[in-house]
C-alpha cells in the first residue's frame, strides 16, 4: 500500500525514534508530575517529609521506566499481552492468599523493596490482554459467543479476584477498562445497553449484597448531613475545601482545610481537593486541561497508529485514564458515593502510578512505532 | 501481511467510529465537571468559605474583669485575684475517658470529685465548658501545663476570681459572687451579654445591685483550630473593659470594730453622717465569709451557715423588723410637742408597779418597779418612763404619732430599691389596721406604741436615719452607700424640714442628751465626757413576749432566762453632741438590755468614728483641692 517502502524495512534506529516521540504528552506528565509534587508538598504542611520525598521518587523512577517502555516495539507489548496477563492473576491470587492486610482489606504484597498493588497493576494489563485478543479478529466475529464469553472471563477473574480483597472501587474499575476495550473492539452496542438496563435493574438486589461500610456509602452520597461527623464527614469535608477555594483559591501551602487536617485521605484520593482549595476555579480547570491534552494525545497517538492493537489500547487506556479522573473527581466533589479510586499521577500511591506510567510507555511507543504494523 | 480485506476497513471504521462517540461523551462529562467546579468554587463560595472559617476559626470568651468595691479611703474590699483553672470542651477531645483519667491521676482528685466532674460532664452539652477544677494550685497549675502535649482539648486558664480581703466584714453589704445560674441568665442581660461558663455574678447585696456596672465585658480570642480542636494560632484578641470599680462611703476601720463589737451576738450596727446621709458603717452580725461562695460552697459549710441559730443569712440591718422599744420615745415626744399636746413643763407621776396605768382594765406597767415620780418630758426621757409616754401617747393619738414617725424615714424603705432584700418596717395607724385586719384599732394599743411595743416594727437603718435627722436638726437626708451612683437622681427634697418648729428638734435632742450624760440617766455609764466625743442617745428594750405578772414577781436578771426569750437590746446615738455628725443605731438580738449591753458600744464606736473624722473630710477636701 503507500507506505510500502516503510514497511519493508522494520528497524527504526534512536534517532528516529527520538524524532517520532511524543513531545505534548511527554510535557504534559513532566507538567502533571510537577503539581502533583508541589502539591504532596503542601499534604506535608510545606516541609520536604516522606510523602513528598517519597513521591519524587516514584515520579522519577517510572518516569525513567516509561522512556524506556517507549522506546520498545509496540510488538514487543504486543506479544506479551497474555503473558503479562497470566503474571497479574498470579500475583492477584497470591495476594489472596499470602496479602498484607492493612485496614481490613488485604490489596499489597510484599516485594521485600516496594509494597505492591497488583489489582492496580491489573487495569493496565486487562486493557494490554483484551487489545491482544481482538487484534486479529474478523469483525463478525467479535460479537460471536465464543469470543463475548471468553472476554467476559478474562474481564471477571481478576474482577472476582479483587473484590474478595475486598477493593470494590479498584475491581469496577477493572472492569471499566476491559469494557472500554469491548467498546471499541466493536462488540454490539445493544449488549452495552442491555448490561446497563440489566444493572440498572439488579441495583437493588446488588445493594442488598453490598458490606454494611459500603451501604452507609451510598446511603452518605444520597444524604451527606445524615451523619456530618461519622460517614458524611469526608465528603462534607471535601465539599467545603473545594467551595471555600473559590476563583483564584487560597494560595499555595495556604489550604486551611487540609492544613488543619479536616481533610481526610488528602494524600491520595482526596488530592484534588487539597489542590482545588489551594487553587480554586482556575488551577482546577487548569488541571482538567493538562489531563485533557493528554487523554486528546493518547488518543490522537491511536489514531495515528498503524497497528489495529495499538489503536485499541490507546483508545481503551484514554477512556479509563478519563474514567479515573472523573470517578475521582465526582467523588470528591460529591457527584459519586465515595469508592477508593486514584487520581492518576496526582494521588501519593506507587502501583498506581507504575500502572499509569505503564500505560503511557505502551502509548508511548506506540507513537515511536506508529508505523509498525503487527501481523 | 497487510491485510487489505473489507473485515479491516470495516473494522478501522467501527472503531474510529466510537472513538468519536467516546470523545464527545468525555467532552460533554468534562464540561460536567468544571460546571460542578464552577458552581461549588464561584456561585457557592460564600456558603462554603463560611463552613470553612467555621470549621478553622474557634472563638473563646473568656470571662470579664469584674470592677471593684473601695471603701471610702481606697481600699479594696472586694477586688480580684488570678485563679488557676481547668477547661475542657468534652466535644474537642478525641478520647474524652483517657484525658480524664490522666487528669485523675495528675490533680490527685478523690473519688468524689472525680464523680461530681462525670457527673457534671454528662450534665452540660458536649460543646460547652467542662470546668474541671476552678482554683488550682500553682503546682498543679505548672504540672499540667508539662503534660499538655499528651491532654489534647485540655485548656489550662487564668482566670480572674473575686476575692475579698475583709472576709465576713462587708458581707451584708456588697453581698457575694458566685456562680451564674440559668435563671441569673435569664433575667439579667448584662449576665446573658458577657456569659461564659463558670462566670461568677452577684448574687446578694451591693454585687447584685450593681451587676451591670460591675460586670464588664468579655475578652474576645479567636484562635484557628485544628479538625482535632487542638489551637493552631491566635488570629485575634479582643480586649474587654473591666467592670466599672464602684467607691462606697464605708469606713473600713469603722467596719471592722462593729464586727468585733457585735462578734458572737446577733445584732446589727449602722453608723451614718447626719448631713451627707454617707453610710460609715452597716453590719449585721452574726455574718460569713463571702469567699466561700465564689468558687461554690461546700456542703457542710453551707450547713453550718444555714443551721445556725443566729442566722447569718438574714442582713438584720435591712430586713429585720424589730420593735423599736424605747428608742421610739425621741419621735413620740417630738411628735407630742409639734402638735402642741404638751409643752416641757407637762408632768405626768409615776406610782410604780402598785399603780399602774389602767385603760379599760388593762393595766400597763413601766419598767420601774418602784416609779419614777413625778416626771417631766427631760426626766422622762432621760430615765426612760414609760408611765409618762403612755400618757403622752393616748393624748396624741396614734395617727399623729404615725405622721411624725414616717416624716423621719420609718415605715418605709431607707435605700429604696437598692438593695431588694430591704423591709418596710411597719408604723401603724388606724387606717392601717382596718386595712391590715380588718379591725378598729383600740386606745391601749396606742398607748403601747408610746413605748415602741405592740404593732410597730422599724429596722436598725431606720431608727439610724430617724436619729441622724433629730441630730441634724430636723432636716431631711438621703441615706447613701455608694458614691456617684448613677441610678440615683439627686433627691430635690433634701434638707427640707421635717420639723414645725425647730425649738421642739432642740428639746428633744436636750432631753437625749441628758439621758446620756446627766446622773440617772439611762446610758449615764456609756458617756464620755470630754466634749469631742461626747454623745447622746437613747436606750431602747424590746419586748421580745410579753411580761405576765409571774415574771414582774420573779424580776428575773438577763442571764437567768433563756436566749430566745430575752430582750433585744437597742441604742440609738448622735455625736459629737456638740456640733453633731454622727449618727449611730445599735441592736444586740436578745442582749438583755438597751443600757447594758448596746449603750457601751456606742461609747466605743464614738471613740472611733470621731476619731478618723479628721482623715475622712481630709479625703473629701483634697478632692475639691484637686479639681
Amino acid at each position: 500500500m503507500y507506505q510500502h517502502n516503510r514497511l519493508t524495512t522494520n528497524n527504526f534506529n534512536f534517532f528516529s525514534k527520538l524524532a517520532n516521540f511524543d513531545y505534548v504528552l511527554m510535557a504534559c506528565i513532566l507538567l502533571l508530575g510537577f503539581i502533583s509534587l508541589a502539591t504532596m508538598y503542601s499534604t506535608d504542611g510545606g516541609k520536604i517529609l516522606f510523602h513528598t520525598k517519597s513521591h519524587f521518587t516514584k515520579l522519577i523512577v517510572f518516569t525513567i521506566m516509561m522512556l524506556i517502555f517507549s522506546f520498545i516495539n509496540i510488538k514487543f507489548w504486543f506479544s506479551i499481552g497474555y503473558f503479562f496477563y497470566v503474571i497479574i492473576i498470579g500475583l492477584l491470587i497470591w495476594t489472596y492468599l499470602f496479602g498484607i492486610k492493612s485496614s481490613g482489606s488485604q490489596r499489597w504484597i510484599d516485594l521485600y523493596f516496594i509494597n505492591l498493588q497488583p489489582s492496580e497493576l491489573m487495569k493496565i494489563c486487562i486493557i494490554l490482554c483484551l487489545a491482544k485478543y481482538f487484534h486479529r479478529m474478523k469483525l463478525e466475529n467479535v460479537n460471536s459467543l465464543y469470543a463475548i464469553l471468553s472476554s467476559l472471563i478474562i474481564i471477571l477473574l481478576p474482577m472476582g479476584l479483587v473484590i474478595v480483597q475486598p477493593d470494590l472501587g479498584t475491581s469496577l474499575l477493572i472492569s471499566i477498562s476491559g469494557l472500554a476495550v469491548l467498546w471499541f473492539a466493536g462488540i454490539n452496542h445493544k449488549y452495552f445497553i442491555y448490561t446497563m438496563i440489566g444493572f440498572l435493574i439488579s441495583l437493588p438486589f446488588i445493594i442488598s449484597f453490598l458490606k454494611p461500610y459500603q451501604k452507609l456509602r451510598v446511603l452518605t452520597f444520597l444524604n451527606p448531613d445524615r451523619d456530618p461527623l461519622g460517614a458524611g464527614y469526608q465528603i462534607i469535608q471535601s465539599k467545603i475545601a473545594v467551595g471555600s477555594g473559590g476563583i483564584f483559591g487560597k494560595g499555595f501551602l495556604k489550604g486551611t482545610q487540609s492544613y488543619l487536617e479536616f481533610l481526610p485521605e488528602k494524600h491520595t484520593d482526596f488530592i484534588f481537593t487539597l489542590f482545588s482549595e489551594e487553587f480554586g476555579f482556575i488551577g482546577s480547570v487548569f488541571l482538567l486541561l493538562i489531563y485533557a491534552i493528554i487523554i486528546y494525545r493518547i488518543v490522537a497517538i491511536g489514531a495515528q497508529s498503524r497497528s489495529y492493537f495499538a489503536k485499541l489500547f490507546c483508545y481503551s487506556f484514554g477512556a479509563s485514564i478519563f474514567v479515573y479522573i472523573t470517578i475521582n473527581m465526582s467523588m470528591v466533589l460529591g457527584l459519586l458515593p465515595i469508592v477508593g479510586s486514584p487520581l492518576p499521577i496526582m494521588s501519593y500511591g506507587g502501583s498506581s502510578m507504575l500502572a499509569t506510567m505503564f500505560g503511557f510507555g505502551i502509548v508511548m511507543s506506540a507513537k515511536v512505532h506508529n508505523q509498525q504494523s503487527i501481523a | 501481511m497487510i491485510n487489505s480485506s473489507s473485515d479491516n476497513v470495516k473494522k478501522l471504521n467501527s472503531i474510529n467510529r466510537r472513538m468519536f462517540i467516546t470523545g464527545s461523551v468525555k467532552f460533554f462529562i468534562m464540561i460536567g465537571l468544571v460546571s460542578r467546579l464552577f458552581f461549588l468554587q464561584v456561585r457557592e463560595n460564600k456558603k462554603y468559605l463560611t463552613l470553612s472559617d467555621k470549621n478553622r476559626i474557634r472563638e473563646w470568651k473568656l470571662a470579664p474583669v469584674r470592677g471593684e468595691f473601695h471603701d471610702y479611703f481606697g481600699n479594696v474590699i472586694a477586688g480580684n485575684f488570678e485563679a488557676y483553672q481547668l477547661h475542657i470542651i468534652p466535644e474537642q477531645v478525641e478520647d474524652f475517658r483517657y484525658v480524664i483519667y490522666r487528669l485523675k491521676d495528675l490533680l490527685e482528685l478523690s473519688d468524689k470529685e472525680f464523680k461530681r466532674i462525670i457527673k457534671k460532664k454528662n450534665e452540660i452539652k458536649s460543646w460547652e465548658t467542662l470546668i474541671v477544677s476552678d482554683n488550682l494550685s500553682w503546682k498543679k497549675f505548672s504540672k499540667i501545663n508539662n503534660h499538655l502535649y499528651d491532654l489534647n482539648g485540655v485548656k489550662p486558664v487564668i482566670s480572674i476570681s473575686r476575692n475579698y480581703p475583709f472576709g465576713e466584714n462587708f458581707t451584708h453589704i456588697i453581698g457575694y459572687v458566685s456562680q451564674a445560674n440559668e435563671q441569673d441568665i435569664e433575667n439579667n442581660e448584662a449576665i446573658k451579654k458577657n456569659f461564659v461558663p463558670g462566670l461568677k455574678i452577684g448574687k446578694v447585696g451591693l454585687e447584685k445591685s450593681f451587676e451591670k456596672q460591675l460586670i464588664g465585658s468579655n475578652d474576645i480570642e479567636r484562635y484557628e483550630v485544628n479538625a482535632y480542636g487542638r489551637r493552631i494560632s491566635q488570629l485575634e484578641f479582643q480586649k474587654g473593659e473591666k467592670g466599672k470599680s464602684l467607691r462606697l462611703t464605708i469606713d473600713t476601720k469603722v467596719q471592722q470594730l462593729s464586727n468585733e463589737l457585735l462578734k458572737d451576738q446577733a445584732g446589727s450596727i449602722c453608723v451614718m453622717d447626719i448631713y451627707t446621709g454617707e453610710v460609715i458603717a452597716m453590719h449585721s452580725s452574726p455574718s460569713f465569709d463571702p469567699n466561700l461562695f465564689v468558687f461554690g460552697i461546700s456542703q457542710d459549710d453551707w450547713q453550718i451557715i444555714r443551721n445556725d441559730p443566729m442566722k447569718p443569712l438574714v442582713n438584720k440591718t435591712l430586713q429585720g423588723n424589730y420593735s423599736p422599744g424605747s428608742t421610739i420615745k425621741p419621735i413620740v415626744a417630738l411628735s407630742a410637742l409639734e402638735n402642741g399636746i404638751i409643752n416641757t413643763n407637762f408632768t405626768v407621776n409615776c406610782r410604780g408597779h402598785k399603780h399602774p396605768l389602767e385603760l379599760y382594765g388593762q393595766t400597763y406597767h413601766c419598767w420601774k418597779k418602784e416609779g419614777h415620780g413625778f416626771m417631766n418630758l427631760r426626766n422622762a426621757m432621760k430615765q426612760s418612763c414609760d408611765t409618762y409616754f403612755y400618757e403622752i401617747a393616748r393624748k396624741l393619738g396614734v395617727d399623729r404619732l404615725s405622721e411624725t414617725a414616717k416624716k423621719f424615714g420609718l415605715g418605709k424603705e431607707v435605700f429604696g430599691n437598692l438593695f431588694n432584700i430591704e423591709k418596710k418596717g411597719l408604723i401603724p395607724s388606724t387606717q392601717w389596721k382596718k386595712n391590715a385586719l380588718g379591725q378598729s384599732w383600740v386606745l391601749g394599743e396606742t398607748v403601747i406604741t408610746g413605748i415602741g411595743q405592740g404593732y410597730i416594727q422599724t429596722t436598725p437603718i431606720q431608727l439610724c436615719l430617724m436619729t441622724a435627722q433629730i441630730a441634724n436638726g430636723g432636716y431631711k437626708i438621703y441615706p447613701k452607700i455608694v458614691i456617684d451612683d448613677e441610678n440615683k437622681a439627686f433627691p430635690i427634697d433634701k434638707f427640707t424640714p421635717l420639723y414645725k418648729n425647730s425649738k421642739n428638734i432642740k428639746i428633744v435632742q436636750d432631753a437625749m442628751f441628758a439621758s446620756t450624760n446627766e446622773v440617772r440617766g439611762t446610758s449615764y455609764r456609756s458617756r464620755i465626757d470630754d466634749p469631742k466625743y461626747q454623745f447622746a442617745g437613747k436606750t431602747g428594750t424590746a419586748q421580745v413576749k410579753k411580761i405576765t405578772e409571774r415574771d414582774r414577781e420573779l424580776d428575773l436578771k438577763t442571764f437567768q432566762i433563756p436566749y430566745e426569750e430575752r430582750d433585744h437590746a437597742l441604742y440609738i446615738a448622735y455625736g459629737p453632741y456638740k456640733n453633731p455628725r454622727y449618727a449611730v443605731s445599735i441592736l444586740v438580738e436578745h442582749g438583755g438590755n438597751g443600757s447594758t449591753t448596746a449603750a457601751p458600744m456606742a461609747k466605743k464606736l464614738f471613740k472611733k468614728i470621731i476619731d478618723r473624722h479628721q482623715l475622712r473630710e481630709s479625703i473629701n477636701n483634697k478632692k475639691y483641692l484637686d479639681i
